[in-house]
Parts: C-alpha cells; sequence; structure tokens
C-alpha cells in the first residue's frame, strides 16, 4: 500500500512532498495512530506557514487567506484531538510525520528570505503546491487506510476543508497575477 | 366609529396576510455541504443559513447580491428582494456552492 501511495504522491510530490515517499516502506499501510498524527502535523504545518505569511505579508488578500487557514486548521486539529482522546489512541510519530516537518521548516527558511510582493506569490504557490499534495494523499492513502470510521470521517471533513483551500488559494495566486 | 374598527381590522388582517405569506426558508451548511444545494423561494421570504460546521463559512452571491458570514455554529438570515436564480458559494471553502431560485 504504502509502495502505491509514494507512486501516486511521486507525481505531485516535486514541490512539497518528498515525505510521503520517504516515509514509504515500512509498513504495509499506515496505522490509525500514525494516521492521526500525519494529519495533525500537515495541519499545524499550514498554521505555521499561515502564521509567517501574517508577519510577513503586503498584500491584504494573501493576509485574509493566511487567517483563513489559522482559524480552519486550528478548528480541524482541535477536532482531531477531541477524537483520538475520545478514542483513547496515542497519534504515533512517524518518518512521514517527520519528513513532512523538516520540509516545512526548509520551506519556512526559504521564505523567510523573501520580502513583499516576491513572498506574497510563494507563500501562496505553495499554498496551492501542498494543499494540493495533502488532498492527494488523503484521497488515496490516508482515508482508505484508516480502520475507525470516526477517524474516517473526519479525515473526509478535512479532505474537503483542504479542497475548499486549494481552490481558494488558486483564486488568490490568480488575483496576484 | 365603527369605520375605524373596521379599518383596525383590516389592517390586522392585512398584515396577517403578509405574515403568512413571507416564508423562511432553511439551508443547512454542514460537513462542508449546503443542503438542500438547490431552493426555491418568493420575493419576500427569509433564507436562513444554520452553520453547522466548527468552520466559518460564508453564503456569497457570484453576482453580489449578497454576502452573508456565518461564523461557526451560527445562523445568518437575508431577506430576497429580487427575482431570478442566484448561484452563490462559501468564500473561505469555494468548493460548496449553491442555487437560490427567487420567483416573483
Amino acid at each position: 500500500m504504502f509502495v502505491r501511495w509514494s507512486a501516486a504522491i511521486a507525481t505531485i510530490a516535486l514541490f512539497v512532498s518528498p515525505a510521503f515517499v520517504q516515509g514509504a516502506g515500512a509498513a504495509d499501510k499506515p496505522t490509525d495512530p500514525q494516521i492521526a498524527h500525519i494529519a495533525y502535523t500537515a495541519g499545524v504545518i499550514d498554521i505555521n506557514a499561515a502564521k509567517q505569511a501574517l508577519k510577513k505579508a503586503k498584500n491584504k488578500d494573501v493576509k485574509a487567506f493566511a487567517q483563513d487557514m489559522v482559524r480552519d486548521h486550528e478548528a480541524v486539529n482541535k477536532q482531531a484531538l477531541a477524537l483520538v482522546k475520545k478514542l483513547k489512541v496515542t497519534p504515533e510519530d512517524n518518518d512521514t510525520s517527520r519528513t513532512l516537518t523538516k520540509q516545512a521548516n526548509d520551506k519556512l527558511a526559504e521564505l523567510s528570505k523573501l520580502k513583499g510582493a516576491d513572498f506574497d506569490k510563494a507563500y501562496v504557490d505553495n499554498e496551492v503546491a501542498y494543499h494540493k499534495a495533502v488532498d492527494s494523499a488523503l484521497e488515496t492513502q490516508l482515508i482508505p487506510s484508516a480502520d475507525n470510521a470516526e477517524l474516517k470521517g473526519l479525515l473526509q471533513t478535512g479532505l474537503k476543508i483542504f479542497q475548499g483551500h486549494e481552490q481558494h488559494a488558486e483564486h488568490v495566486a490568480a488575483e496576484l497575477k | 366609529m365603527p369605520g375605524r374598527l373596521l379599518a383596525m381590522i383590516a389592517i390586522v388582517l392585512a398584515s396577517m396576510l403578509v405574515q403568512a405569506r413571507a416564508a423562511t426558508v432553511q439551508i443547512s451548511m454542514e460537513n462542508l455541504e449546503i443542503s438542500p444545494a438547490e431552493v426555491s423561494a418568493k420575493v419576500g421570504d427569509t433564507i436562513e443559513w444554520v452553520n453547522k460546521d466548527v468552520f466559518a463559512h460564508t453564503a456569497t452571491a457570484n453576482n453580489g447580491d449578497f454576502d452573508v458570514s456565518l461564523p461557526a455554529k451560527k445562523s445568518a438570515t437575508f431577506v430576497v428582494k429580487k427575482k431570478g436564480a442566484v448561484e452563490y458559494y462559501c468564500r473561505y471553502h469555494p468548493n460548496m456552492k449553491a442555487t437560490l431560485k427567487v420567483e416573483p
């Protein structure tokens, strides 16, 4: 399963997500505690990116978008924490989460060197690519691999949120041009 | 005097009639879905969007007729003033789309 996942992800991994590929190989498919950790990590990454944007972005639509990302992803992650508590599941760190985090930190460092309109464009372009990568991972691997019905349901809601953000980011990107 | 009484009764009846005709149409937003996705209403009706999600949404008309803000777990209303079919969406999650058909 992980092998198929990496194949699916590899095509869109050029921008952001070799993480999904490098995390592959260890097990057949991610377990629920691993899935919960990956999903939560994906949210934290986007919140951190948005917080950087709130400090650096110049364009008001970009700032508003970043604000939306913080609000939505904090809401999703709050639900995720409540669910793992209810299910008595301890999210389990894993290679995919670790690599995602490392890459996100590299991206933050890269974006920190940019200013003004250059930063705005780079941030929004990365948001489009990042959400695409996460959507694909959710759709093709995380959701099908989830055993618990409630976890699956939350991931499905998460997918719709992420797809919405992807379209929103595309609109903002189009406005910047 | 009876004339005044009659006039008052007429006013009361008329206002009751108006109230009876202006309906409230409820539309829910839950799990990033607008339901029903297509709804009919009449001019003067109140549209009430009920946001059951923990996420903020908006009901934003493509043609600019309305832009209703729906904080998490809140409702908001809009009274339709003109006929025609209006497509609307959520500005935060543009994959949420629906249509409001307003008849005269």
